[in-house]
């Protein structure tokens, strides 16, 4: 069966991280399961058509439109549709960002599909595709396949491994002649986020979180002093943030950012899995927690058992100590 | 302006990753002790709902297709502020997976007086697909906006913020609409008063069942179905945690920086 690799994004030449994954993906799937691994170059992306034949497709579509200028999902719905027509029965992967938490669900109801959403794995097994999601907050994982020919699954970023890029690998590129009508959503404003001068929340490689053990939106403040100190930024738990003690900017975790810092402190937050799946992969987890059952130690490395007004200003004296601030 | 949000009861999603069990021959979760409670996104999406009817007019409705017992997640909402429940009741129907759900909440929708905008939780809170409220907009024909934390009228139409990869965009969208709301810190539920929860009780539930929507076997039955549920297994986690060591909470927040130092870390 021919495997579908959804492609948006990217500047120039090489395909985004996601779509580099997702073809890394499909190539050793299509070795198992037969057939094609046929790249969708929608929009930007398509620049990006040779790109994707180097990452691993055989063959790549090309859509392009003024429509698909801003990252209108209707119209990329309708894009992608267009391609998996040509490709008859197939397995289709789609980006697991905002766009293709969009376009997912959209593109498999045009094509009655099955979708499973949030994959952190797609194997073939026994004949058929197998997909892997994380449920009842990451407490659990399912696995499941679709009853349907044709299925699409929305693949998490980092979920696939990219393949070395082969220049010159040898692929069909072919541009397809669409009439895209724009979405009926329009865009007013785009606002980018505020860091105040302080490193993003994904790219610090330290991060300090707070939770609703803090008890009210000073305490943060002594978290904004420790991340000053290591050049960090703050994360916050879902509840930390619904009391309204920091804007959900700073939300950590399966429904608010996902962060992979050198160093994760967790200060006074439970270790839900909804909060643990998005800092688990961080490097090094420190859990400072007043309560020693508490689930946030069982995926810390270092585990500090009490109150955080005493343990964090005994910290940030020795931290000024170290670091000579 | 009418709003429906659509609300599923899901297993109380607080519970401690200890206390939870899975059922492995139902592959599903294992109830247990555990309460049955509306998902925190659709609970967001009711806040929304109400807060743009006082700001507006207009009447709100809350769907779910559940069991006789989701009619405690209806009279949550309407303690909270809703006007009209209405159940479908799911004995009839299989919905596994969203393509069933979708489908089904599309009907009852379209039984309801005409909506202006109907809205989602962002995911369910349990088995997180996040489908719904965009299979919503594809059976109902109308736009869609996803990861919405804050919305309002905005001449005929409506203004609409959204979550984006790095920042927030702001959108406007024609009436009727789907819109799946996202947490944010004025979304946040109220919590009712006894004595709306009082009247809540009094309020009558609308009951659907499949035959009245329309819907046959082929539509909700076992085999409309587009997925299949092969497995459901608790991941193992294997704990590595190496406990800092202290008279007090002071000490042992001294020699956190140190062990830190020590290994490198900062
Ligand atoms: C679908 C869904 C998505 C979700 N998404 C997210 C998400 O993205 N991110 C997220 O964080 N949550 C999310 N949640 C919520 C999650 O389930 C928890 O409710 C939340 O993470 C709890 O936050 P918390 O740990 O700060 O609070 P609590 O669970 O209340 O924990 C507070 C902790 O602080 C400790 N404590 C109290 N006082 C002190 C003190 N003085 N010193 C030290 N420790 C103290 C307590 O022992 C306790 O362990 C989601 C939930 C659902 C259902
Ligand atoms: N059985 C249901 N009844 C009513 N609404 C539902 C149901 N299932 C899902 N929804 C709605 O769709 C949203 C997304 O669900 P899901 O796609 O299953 O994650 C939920 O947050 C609810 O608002």
């Amino acid at each position: 069966m021919n495997i579908v690799v959804i492609g948006w994004g990217g500047d120039g030449h090489a395909p985004s991280a996601a779509v580099r994954e997702l073809l890394g993906g499909a190539r050793r799937l299509a070795q198992q399961s037969g057939g094609q691994v046929i790249g969708a170059a929608l929009g930007g992306a398509a620049k990006a058509a040779t790109g994707m034949i180097e990452y691993g497709a055989d063959r790549v579509l090309i859509v392009d439109h003024p429509a698909l200028a801003e990252l209108d999902a209707e119209a990329y719905a309708a894009a992608a549709h267009v391609v998996c027509d040509q490709a008859g029965d197939a397995l289709v992967l789609v980006p697991g960002d905002r766009l293709g938490w969009e376009v997912a669900p959209r593109l498999a109801h045009r094509l009655a599909a099955g979708l499973v959403t949030d994959c952190l794995a797609v194997d073939w097994e026994g004949g058929r595709f197998v997909m892997t999601k994380p449920v009842y907050g990451g407490k659990a994982m399912a696995k499941l396949a679709a009853r349907t020919a044709t299925q699409v699954a929305l693949v998490r970023a980092r979920a696939m491994e990219p393949l070395e890029p082969q220049t010159g690998r040898a692929g069909d590129v072919e541009a397809l002649n669409v009439n895209l009508s724009p979405g009926r959503v329009k865009l007013l404003e785009r606002k980018q986020e505020e860091t105040q001068g302080q490193v993003r929340l994904e790219d610090a490689p330290v991060v300090v979180s707070g939770g609703r053990g803090l008890g009210g939106p000073e305490p943060f403040r002594m978290l904004e002093e420790i991340a000053q100190l290591v050049g960090g930024a703050v994360g916050a738990s879902l509840a930390a943030v619904d009391a309204g003690w920091i804007s959900p900017q700073h939300q950590v975790g399966q429904t608010g950012k996902s962060v992979a810092p050198d160093l994760y402190i967790a200060v006074g937050i439970s270790g839900a899995s909804q909060h643990v799946a998005g800092m688990s992969n961080s490097k090094t987890i420190v859990a400072i927690n007043k309560d020693p059952e508490a689930p946030i130690f069982r995926v810390a490395h270092i585990g500090v058992v009490g109150d955080y007004k005493e343990v964090l200003p005994a910290f940030v004296a020795e931290l000024r100590k170290i670091k000579g601030a | 302006m009418h709003i429906a949000v659509c609300i599923k009861q899901i297993l109380d999603p607080e519970i401690s990753p200890r206390a939870f069990k899975i059922d492995p021959v139902r592959k599903a979760a294992d109830p247990g002790t555990a309460s049955l409670v509306i998902g925190p996104f659709d609970l967001n999406a009711l806040e929304v709902a109400i807060q743009l009817k006082e700001r507006h007019g207009g009447q709100v409705t809350a769907l779910t297709l559940g069991s006789d017992k989701a009619k405690e997640a209806l009279r949550r909402a309407l303690a909270m502020g809703a006007d009209q429940a209405v159940l479908i009741d799911e004995t009839q129907v299989s919905a596994k997976e969203p393509s069933v759900t979708a489908r089904v909440l599309a009907a009852a929708i379209r039984k309801l007086d005409p909506v202006d905008l109907v809205l989602t939780g962002r995911q369910s809170g349990e088995w997180d697909f996040g489908q719904v409220g965009a299979l919503l907009a594809e059976e109902l024909g109308m736009p869609f906006v996803p990861f919405v934390p804050r919305l309002d009228v905005a001449g005929n139409g409506l203004r609409l913020e959204r979550e984006a990869d790095g920042g927030v965009v702001v959108v406007e969208a024609p009436r009727p609409c789907v819109a799946s709301v996202t947490n944010a810190n004025d979304n946040v539920p109220r919590l009712p008063k006894v004595k709306d929860i009082m009247m809540a009780n009094r309020k009558p539930i609308t009951v659907y069942g499949p035959g009245e929507l329309g819907l046959g076997a082929a539509e909700v039955g076992d085999e409309a179905n587009r997925l299949e549920v092969l497995d459901l297994f608790i991941p193992e986690v294997k704990s590595e945690c190496e406990f800092i060591e202290g008279e007090d909470g002071a000490e042992k927040g001294a020699n956190l920086a140190r062990k830190l130092v020590e290994r490198k870390v900062i």
